[in-house]
């Protein structure tokens, strides 16, 4: 067993991630730089990762997502970037855990849409989403026309 | 600002959303950041060391494997402290190379065990159901109050 001492104690780390057509990784790395003063920011294909203390980092997103508010989506990360336990400069293949943000980078713009049109609507007047707990009775008429289906 | 347990634990969209209507969420990420930021014996590459799954047992019995005990110590501390809830339900992610399906199964039991506001959703397939889903989590978290 070996001592462990931790590197970047007290920072945080976040990814900023874009699904944008007008604005890019580098775009984001551009502006994040200009306003970083003293903070870590790596640039990766979906956009950002910065590392520095909270407040820095909450100023920068801030102002990332002046750029364009319904596609850049934030999530804390644990590791600091560029992480020889975590890299896939070490490690080679998709970093683990890139493949859930694979996953929900796919419906990111259904979630872009939502925030777009909710701009224009009120949120109150939206019906509910199909709640997933709840299995409501077969309708009767839906059954009948199942029977039928199945005679004819 | 109220603490919002989200589920998946390391959602993007669900971190994001909680984050941007003024809330906290808990996500796995910030459990991981505790253990990575701690000095102590090198076990890498999570910082997850043998005490980990006996903390575990708080929530999960001796003869369940030490894989959901070791996560239960990470995500149970989370669910003790969360005010609220956001949970998606159709979320394969959650299982796979680093995710465990009894250890999921657990958390929602948990979830649903506590006494606390909870949103139960599924992935948006289309761009209504986008709106549906963003409309349906902006309400549960205004409805939270004390946002930032």
């Amino acid at each position: 067993m070996t001592e462990y001492n931790p590197t970047r104690v007290g920072t945080v780390t976040k990814y900023v991630v874009v699904e944008s057509f007008d604005v890019t990784p580098a775009d984001l790395a551009l502006r994040a730089y200009e306003i970083s003063q003293g903070v870590m920011i790596k640039e990766t294909c979906f956009g950002i990762v910065i590392n520095g203390s909270d407040g820095d980092v909450s100023r920068i997103i801030t102002e990332l997502r002046k750029l364009d508010p319904d596609h850049i989506f934030v999530k804390d990360r644990g590791f600091p970037p560029g992480d020889p336990r975590r890299c896939r400069a070490n490690l080679g293949g998709a970093r683990p855990g890139y493949n859930g943000m694979e996953h929900e980078m796919t419906l990111i713009p259904y979630v872009s849409h939502g925030l777009e049109a909710l701009k224009k609507r009120d949120e109150k007047s939206i019906p509910q989403p199909i709640i997933p707990l709840e299995r409501p009775y077969l309708d009767i008429q839906k059954l009948k026309k199942l029977i039928d289906a199945q005679e004819s | 600002m109220v603490k919002v347990f989200i589920y998946p634990s390391t959602s993007l969209i669900l971190s994001d959303m909680v984050a941007r209507f003024g809330h906290t969420p808990l996500s796995s990420a910030i459990a991981i950041r505790e253990r990575i930021q701690t000095a102590g014996l090198e076990s890498p590459p999570l910082q997850i060391t043998p005490e980990e799954p006996k903390k575990g047992l708080k929530w999960a019995a001796v003869e369940v494997p030490a894989g959901v005990r070791g996560r239960m110590s990470l995500y149970g501390p989370m669910i003790g402290d969360c005010e609220a809830a956001i949970v998606i339900n159709d979320a394969d992610l959650a299982f796979g190379c680093m995710g465990c399906a009894r250890t999921n199964e657990l958390i929602k039991f948990l979830i649903h065990q506590k006494d606390i506001p909870k949103l139960e959703l599924n992935y948006p397939k289309s761009e209504e159901e986008g709106v549906k889903f963003v409309a349906a989590i902006k309400r549960f978290l205004t409805d939270l109050g004390g946002s930032k």
